[in-house]
C-alpha cells in the first residue's frame, strides 16, 4: 500500500500506538460449560476462541498411542467471516493445516505430557476475526484454555509477533501493517526461562537487524505473559469466591 | 510401508558420536555434503544432489488471467511432491504432515520474499498474465529434503526461459522459440535455506542433517538466507526449545553456508550456458558419464584412518582376554536348541510335579546319551559330560527303559525318535532332568 505510513516521524504507528507497544487484551477464561478447559481472547481487533478437551483416551486408532507420553492434537480454524473478504475454506487447506501443526509443535512443549501416558489431549483454535496477529492470539488462548482445564504445562506460553519498519522494530502487528509486506516475525515464548518455542519468520530481514527485532518480539511477550497472569489470577479468586473458601 | 523403527543402539551410537563431535560421514558439525547440479535439455529443468538426496525440479508456464486482488501481477505457483521411490515411506495417503510443512516453509521461502519480479509476468493488466509453475520431485530422501529443494527451485528458475510476448494495442503476439528467443525470468535475489538439527535439548547442533541424523534429532531449525545476508525465512519445528543467542549463531552460519551455495549455482548456471552457446551436447544423459560403474559406488567419506592400526592394536592390548564362556546347547527336537537358561520359569511352581523336582533335588542334571544320530544326520560327538548336548523330550508319548549295568533301571521318557539311540556304552551316571524345563 504505497503512501501509507507504517510509523511516522513522530513515531506513531497508523493506529496511534507506539512501536514497542501492545494493543489492549481482554481475556476470559471458563467461556464454555461443556469443555474441560475453554478461553477467550481479543488482542485489539483480533478475536480468538480455544477449547481444550482431555487428558482423554486415544480417540480412533489405539495404534497412534505413545507409551510415555501423551499425544496432543491441534486444529486450527478461522470463520470464513474473520477476514475482510469472505473465506471459502475454514479449515483443511494447507494454511490450517500449518497453523495446527505449529500449535501442535508449541503446546507438546510446553504439556507436561509424561504425566499423562498413553492419553490424548485436544485443543481446538477458532478466529473469529483476524486483524493480524493470529498465531499470537491462538498461541496465547489455547494457554489460557490448557491453565483453565487444569493440565499441568512447564510454564505459560506466551506469543506476539513483530515487525520491522524504518529501522524500528514494531510489536504486535496489525492487519495493515502485515500487509503492507514487510518482515514479520511470530515468537512463542516461556517467559519464565526465556525459550523459544517457535519462532517464524517471513520476507525479507537483514541478518543485522535480526536481534533487535527478536528482542522486540520477546518484550511484547513478556508483556502478555504480565496481562495473561492478571487474568488467570482473577479468574481463580472468582472460582474460588464461588466455591465459597 | 511403515517406516523401520530405528533401533536403541544406533540411535545411542548416533547421539554418543554426535556428543564426540563425529559424524557417521566424516563430515565436521557445519560441513555439507557435496552439491551436484544438473540440467536437462529443456530449459527450466535440473536435478540438484545434495549427497544422495535427490530433487527434480521442473518449471513451466502459462497464460492465464490474473487474481481480482492483484490484477497487475503473475502467479507463482510451487508444489514440492514426495515421490514413492524416495523412501519406502512414502505412499499416497500418508505423508500429509511433512508434505504440508514442506510446501508452506518452500512457498513463504519463494513467494513472500519476492525472488521473482511478479510485475514483470504481467502481459496485459488484468487480462492476461504468465503464470509460473514450479513443481518439484523428491527422487531420493537421504535427509535434508528442504535445502535441496530450495536450491532445486531457484535453480530452476534461474535457468528456466519463458516465452517472449509483445503487445500492440489489443493484440497479443505469443511468439515461440524458433521466432523469437525465449526470455529469462528477473530474479532479484537468490533464497537458500539451511537447515540445523539440534540434539539433546539444544546443546549439540550438526548442519545438514543426513536421514539418520533427523531420525535421532530433537528438532530443526531452518534459516532461508540470501548472498546479501538477508533473511527471508526463519522456522523453528519439532518442538526444542532455543534461545535467542542459539538462534543469532545460526544465522551468522547460514550466511557463510548461503554464500558458498550460491557461488555453487552461478558457477553451474553459467557452465551450461556455455556448453549451450558453444553447441555442445547437454541434457541429463551427457551428465551421466558412460562406461562408468556408477550404482553401488561409494563416495570417499572424509575420515581419517591413518592412526587406525595403532589405536586398534593398544585397544586389543589393554584389553582383558574375554572370559570362558562355554556353550551348552540344549537339543529339545530336531533343529530346535536352547542355549543358556532363561528367565527362571514359574509355571512350575504351580504343578505338583514341579514340587517333586524340587524335593528331588535341584542340581544341574540330565540325561546324556552318547552317540545320538539324529534326523539331520548332524553327528553328537561324546565331548564329556558337562559339554554333550542334552536331548530332552516334550512328548510324553513313550516311555523308555534304559538299563545301566550298575544302577537300577529308571523310566525316563524320551521321544520317539530316541529309538535309535543306542546303549550307553560307557559308565555315565544318569541325571534326571528337572520336569520344569520339560514345561519349556
Amino acid at each position: 500500500m504505497a503512501g501509507l505510513e507504517l510509523l511516522s516521524d513522530q513515531g506513531y504507528r497508523v493506529d496511534g500506538r507506539r512501536a514497542g507497544e501492545l494493543r489492549k487484551i481482554q481475556a476470559r477464561m471458563g467461556v464454555f460449560a461443556q469443555a474441560d478447559g475453554s478461553a477467550y481472547i481479543e488482542q485489539g481487533n483480533t478475536k480468538a476462541l480455544a477449547v481444550v478437551y482431555g487428558p482423554h483416551e486415544i480417540r480412533g486408532s489405539r495404534a497412534r498411542a505413545l507409551p510415555d507420553r501423551a499425544l496432543v492434537n491441534c486444529q486450527y480454524s478461522s470463520a470464513t467471516f474473520s477476514t475482510g473478504e469472505r473465506k471459502r475454506r475454514p479449515h483443511g487447506d494447507r494454511k490450517s493445516c500449518e497453523m495446527g501443526l505449529q500449535l501442535r509443535q508449541t503446546f507438546e512443549a510446553a504439556i507436561l505430557t509424561q504425566l499423562h501416558p498413553r492419553s490424548q489431549i485436544d485443543i481446538y483454535v477458532q478466529v473469529l476475526q483476524a486483524d493480524g496477529g493470529t498465531y499470537a492470539a491462538c498461541v496465547n488462548a489455547a494457554t489460557l484454555a490448557v491453565l483453565d482445564a487444569g493440565i499441568p504445562m512447564r510454564d505459560f506460553v506466551c506469543a506476539c509477533s513483530a515487525g520491522f519498519v524504518d529501522g524500528t522494530a514494531l510489536a504486535d502487528l496489525s492487519h495493515v501493517e502485515e500487509a503492507a509486506g514487510g518482515p514479520q516475525l511470530a515468537l512463542a515464548l516461556l517467559p519464565a526461562a526465556g525459550q523459544i518455542a517457535l519462532l517464524e519468520m517471513d520476507a525479507r530481514l537483514h541478518e543485522d537487524h535480526l536481534e533487535q527485532v527478536l528482542e522486540a518480539a520477546a518484550q511484547a511477550a513478556r508483556d502478555v505473559h504480565t496481562l495473561l497472569d492478571r487474568v488467570v489470577r482473577q479468574h481463580v479468586c472468582e472460582a474460588s469466591i464461588l466455591l465459597g473458601d | 510401508m511403515k517406516e523401520t523403527p530405528l533401533s536403541n543402539c544406533e540411535r545411542r551410537f548416533l547421539l554418543r558420536a554426535i556428543e564426540e563431535k563425529k559424524r557417521l560421514d566424516g563430515r565436521q558439525t557445519y560441513d555439507y555434503r557435496n552439491i551436484k547440479i544438473s540440467f536437462g535439455t529443456d530449459y527450466g529443468c535440473c536435478i540438484v544432489e545434495l549427497g544422495k538426496t535427490r530433487v527434480l525440479g521442473q518449471v513451466s508456464c502459462e497464460l492465464v488471467s490474473p487474481k481480482l486482488n492483484r490484477a497487475t501481477e503473475g502467479i507463482l505457483f510451487f508444489n514440492l511432491e514426495l515421490s514413492q521411490m524416495a523412501a519406502p515411506a512414502f505412499e499416497p495417503g500418508r505423508q500429509s504432515d511433512l508434505l504440508v510443512k514442506l510446501n508452506r516453509l518452500l512457498e513463504r521461502c519463494l513467494r513472500n520474499s519476492k525472488c521473482i519480479d511478479t510485475e514483470s509476468l504481467c502481459v496485459v493488466a488484468g487480462e492476461k498474465v504468465w503464470q509460473i509453475r514450479v513443481d518439484l520431485h523428491l527422487l531420493n530422501h537421504d535427509g535434508n529434503i528442504i535445502d535441496a529443494a530450495s536450491i532445486a527451485a531457484i535453480v530452476a528458475l534461474s535457468h528456466f526461459r519463458r516465452p517472449d510476448v509483445s503487445v500492440q494495442g489489443d493484440e497479443v503476439t505469443l511468439y515461440t522459440p524458433e521466432e523469437r528467443d525465449p526470455v529469462p525470468l528477473s530474479i532479484h535475489h537468490m533464497p537458500i535455506c539451511v537447515s540445523f538439527a539440534f540434539f539433546q535439548q539444544g546443546t549439540y547442533l550438526l548442519v545438514d542433517p543426513n536421514e539418520r541424523e533427523e531420525r535421532v534429532m530433537d528438532g530443526l531449525l531452518v534459516i532461508a538466507m540470501n548472498k546479501h545476508r538477508e533473511i527471508c525465512t526463519i522456522q523453528s519445528s519439532g518442538g526444542i526449545m532455543l534461545l535467542k543467542d542459539q538462534v543469532l549463531r545460526c544465522s551468522k552460519i547460514a550466511g557463510v553456508k548461503v554464500a558458498e551455495i550460491t557461488e555453487l549455482i552461478q558457477k553451474a548456471l553459467e557452465n551450461d550456458q556455455k556448453v549451450r552457446k558453444e553447441g555442445g551436447k547437454f541434457g541429463f544423459a551427457e551428465s551421466i558419464a558412460n562406461q562408468r560403474i556408477t550404482a553401488f559406488k561409494m563416495e570417499k567419506a572424509p575420515v581419517d584412518t591413518s592412526d587406525v592400526e595403532e589405536k586398534a592394536e593398544e585397544i586389543i592390548a589393554e584389553a582383558e582376554p574375554p572370559s570362558e564362556v562355554v556353550s551348552k546347547p540344549v537339543l529339545w527336537t530336531t533343529g530346535t536348541a536352547q542355549i543358556g537358561e532363561g528367565i527362571e520359569n514359574f509355571w512350575g511352581d504351580l504343578e505338583d510335579s514341579g514340587k517333586e523336582d524340587e524335593d528331588e533335588g535341584g542340581s544341574d542334571e540330565a540325561i546324556i546319551l552318547d552317540s545320538i544320530k539324529m534326523d539331520t544326520g548332524v553327528e553328537v560327538p561324546n565331548i564329556g559330560s558337562q559339554d554333550a548336548p542334552i536331548v530332552l523330550s516334550d512328548s510324553e508319548e513313550e516311555e523308555m527303559i534304559i538299563l545301566e549295568p550298575d544302577k537300577n533301571p529308571k523310566k525316563i521318557r524320551t521321544q520317539t525318535i530316541s529309538a535309535k539311540q543306542e546303549k550307553a556304552p560307557s559308565k555315565k551316571p544318569v541325571k534326571k532332568r528337572k520336569k520344569k524345563r520339560a514345561a519349556n
